[in-house]
């Protein structure tokens, strides 16, 4: 059990990684929604940075008078993955933007209540429009 | 964040968050990592949050739901992660398995195949470039999308003096004209210097970007437009797209696999710098372009209800 304290690394991870999801399943608004995601996200790369971590390691750049290097290989795939973000997440946010135009909302329950709402007085124009054809 | 009605406050509460993590990679020795995350969270992700709080609305509803359903299963959740990671290695533990497989060819290697001492470029550029080719791509499509969902309005000729959206303040003026001129060199010499420091084309598209921005902002609507016009952007992240899939044929077409970049001349080492240079360039374009692509669109658009 001595070792526990090692593993702080995976627990800041978990509770980054489920305060995001908290905000993600809980919140109705869409803006705060995706903040959410993208929190969910930066825990996803700290965990793989902080893998990547050799204890007494430097940074992984050449120099004649270091021998310890971190790994890069995690440090790669996460330079990507921020830039790969933030174009995903524009993406969300101009389906957002959409939104708002299309219901004059970005709440959950506004929106599902205003589909609701679409969807019966669609189902009576369709019941009365048979009504009279009969 | 989660009491908070005001969305303002969150966004702003995120950067400050991203600014954070930045310096926590700092510690955990990714410098280009915490370069990245410095540009794009603090930076670029704040700026398009709050061009969409503009078209949609600053305030949030109070919840209409219960929080103690979501606390359950988030509660029932991390307590399983936390419950799989007591067999995980240690924090900077070096015989953990993420370091045994091909990081020590990386470390050993990288310098003298590739013959640049960031070895984070070399694995980027070079020896990961399919997946550099695929994340291109996918930040190409993702800004397609954008486009496609909000389109890019053209610049009305303006008869009245142009106004900046935070309004005309003296001192963001002066000090951004002198600021500006320095963030874009900067960027240029983050792109070029790659190989050698920190940094490479993702950091550097997104900083260059990041400079017009702040131009945007400040000296008023429609002023980066001037200097990149809307229309130039979309041609400008294909571009950037086809020069790194270029590189990839050329060195087809010398007989070797593609994206092997000794192909691209004698000497081996010689070849692989060309090659990454030239795909750092690509990939520093498309980043470029889509980044100002989206700020263009989500900051353009019209408050429509």
């Amino acid at each position: 059990m001595s070792e526990l304290p090692g593993l702080y690394n995976y627990w800041v991870t978990v509770f980054l990684m489920m305060a995001g999801f908290y905000v993600v399943i809980s919140q109705g608004n869409l803006v705060k929604k995706l903040v959410g995601l993208a929190i969910f996200q930066t825990s996803v790369f700290i965990l793989y940075i902080s893998l990547g971590k050799v204890a007494g390691g430097n940074a992984p750049i050449f120099d004649a008078t270091i021998t310890v290097y971190s790994n890069p290989l995690p440090h790669v795939l996460i330079l990507t993955a921020i830039v790969v973000g933030v174009a995903t997440t524009s993406v969300g946010l101009a389906l957002v933007v959409r939104i708002h135009e299309a219901y004059g909302s970005v709440e959950e329950d506004e929106i599902q209540a205003k589909d609701q709402h679409d969807e019966e007085s669609q189902w009576e124009a369709g019941s009365e429009r048979q009504a009279d054809d009969r | 964040m989660i009491r908070l009605r005001d969305l303002f406050a969150v966004v702003i509460l995120f950067g400050i968050y991203s600014l954070m993590t930045a310096a926590l990679f700092m510690d955990l020795d990714a410098v280009d990592v915490a370069f990245t995350e410095a540009a794009v969270g603090a930076g670029i992700t704040t700026v398009l949050m709050l061009s969409t709080l503009r078209l949609t609305s600053r305030w949030e509803n109070s919840p209409a739901h219960s929080p103690v359903l979501p606390l359950v299963v988030v509660s029932i959740t991390g307590a399983a992660l936390i419950y799989a990671t007591l067999d995980a290695p240690l924090l900077g533990d070096p015989a953990a398995p993420a370091h045994q497989h091909v990081a020590p060819r990386y470390i050993q290697q990288g310098p003298v195949e590739v013959g640049m001492p960031n070895m984070v470029t070399a694995v980027l550029a070079s020896y990961r470039g399919y997946d550099t080719f695929g994340e291109t791509f996918v930040i190409f499509t993702a800004g397609i999308a954008v486009l496609l969902l909000l389109g890019i309005r053209q610049p009305q000729p303006h008869p009245r003096p142009r106004r900046a959206a935070i309004g005309d303040q003296i001192v963001l003026r002066v000090v951004v004209k002198l600021l500006i001129p320095l963030i874009l060199l900067y960027a240029l010499y983050v792109q070029i210097h790659g190989d050698y420091g920190a940094g490479g084309g993702f950091q550097a598209g997104v900083i260059f970007a990041t400079g017009l921005v702040l131009y945007d902002l400040v000296f008023g609507e429609d002023c980066a437009r001037l200097v990149v016009p809307a229309p130039w952007l979309p041609r400008l992240a294909s571009l950037g797209v086809l020069l790194y899939g270029g590189v990839g044929i050329v060195s087809l077409l010398s007989g070797r696999p593609f994206l092997d970049y000794s192909a691209l001349s004698h000497d081996p080492v010689h070849g692989q710098h060309m090659g990454v240079l030239l795909v750092e360039l690509g990939v520093g374009i498309t980043v470029f372009s889509i980044i100002l692509a989206i700020y263009y669109a989500l900051s353009g658009r019209k408050v429509r209800v």
